[in-house]
């Protein structure tokens, strides 16, 4: 876990790995109400062009975010995160799903315990998120 | 159809209220494996100063997408929803969203850009309790693709 004092610009914070199934998606569609076809049926995922059902990219995000919270260790620091989505997370169906690895970076400390967070999310070899950052409070 | 330009700079209407419950962000935290007792436990979330459980950074989403979606499916905006991808998210929080909150969102066309055969339609969502007090910000960017 991360805290003030330790940090640095620089600071590397360990990657993790997050497997997403067709399951999480399904899950992640009933919690958030985004039911779009394109995250659960391959059959009309192909149809408009994808290579197959593609993970929310909310959940992607969602990652991301929880890669710094668990960090922080409370999911009430982020006081900024922004995101670009720049490939799709494809999500083949079988047990193992997709690998998303993010990584982060502290870039700058801040006033009152904050610090900023470069993040990185890789799935597949793909960059799939990008200028992905956050602020976040430490204690 | 394209989509209507005249619409940048455009809010809508207020959203009716929300409220956030516990299960719910429960829920949410179990969906992206938020393993945080604060999310779930309201006495650990008070005795870490909150009122009561708090919701991970990116539920706002939950919100503001019922605002943001009013806006796209306007029929006079002209979106074709089916060619629409999910370009660009931030979130810009006050305060994390907790149990108990009452929330209602105002949503803004900020920008349509056309870019080639590509439009970008940046829409910002505000989030302010019943009170009135700023809990949040969501940025969303939509890309539609040409046909």
């Amino acid at each position: 876990m991360g805290t003030y004092d330790q940090v640095e610009a620089g600071t590397e914070i360990p990657p993790r790995q997050y497997q997403v199934t067709r399951a999480d998606l399904v899950r992640y569609a009933g919690a958030s109400g985004d039911f779009n076809v394109i995250h659960w049926n391959e059959r009309v995922a192909v149809s408009v062009g994808l290579p197959n059902v593609i993970a929310h990219g909310m959940l992607t995000m969602a990652l991301a975010g929880r890669f710094v919270t668990e960090w922080a260790g409370d999911p009430g620091a982020v006081t900024e995160f922004g995101v670009r989505f720049s490939a799709p997370v494809v999500v083949p169906d079988d047990d193992k799903g997709a690998t998303i690895e993010v990584a982060g970076t502290v870039t700058e400390k801040l006033a009152d315990q904050a610090v900023r967070v470069e993040l990185t999310a890789r799935s597949e070899g793909a960059k799939v998120l990008t200028r992905a950052h956050a602020v976040v409070r430490l204690a | 159809m394209a989509i209507n330009l005249e619409y940048a700079g455009r809010t809508f209407e207020p959203s009716e209220p929300y409220e956030v419950s516990r299960v719910k962000i429960a829920e949410f935290a179990t969906a992206i494996g938020e393993p945080s007792p604060l999310c779930r436990d309201r006495a650990a979330a008070q005795a870490a100063g909150y009122p009561d459980v708090i919701a991970p950074p990116t539920f706002a989403i939950v919100i503001s997408s019922a605002g943001a979606a009013k806006v796209i499916h306007d029929p006079d905006l002209g979106v074709n929803y089916a060619m629409i991808v999910h370009g660009e998210q931030s979130f810009s929080h006050t305060r994390p969203l907790h149990a108990g909150d009452v929330v209602t969102t105002q949503s803004t066309i900020e920008s349509i850009r056309p870019a080639g055969r590509m439009t970008m339609l940046t829409t910002v969502t505000e989030i302010r309790t019943l009170a009135g007090e700023h809990v949040a910000v969501a940025r969303n960017t939509l890309v539609e693709r040409g046909a």
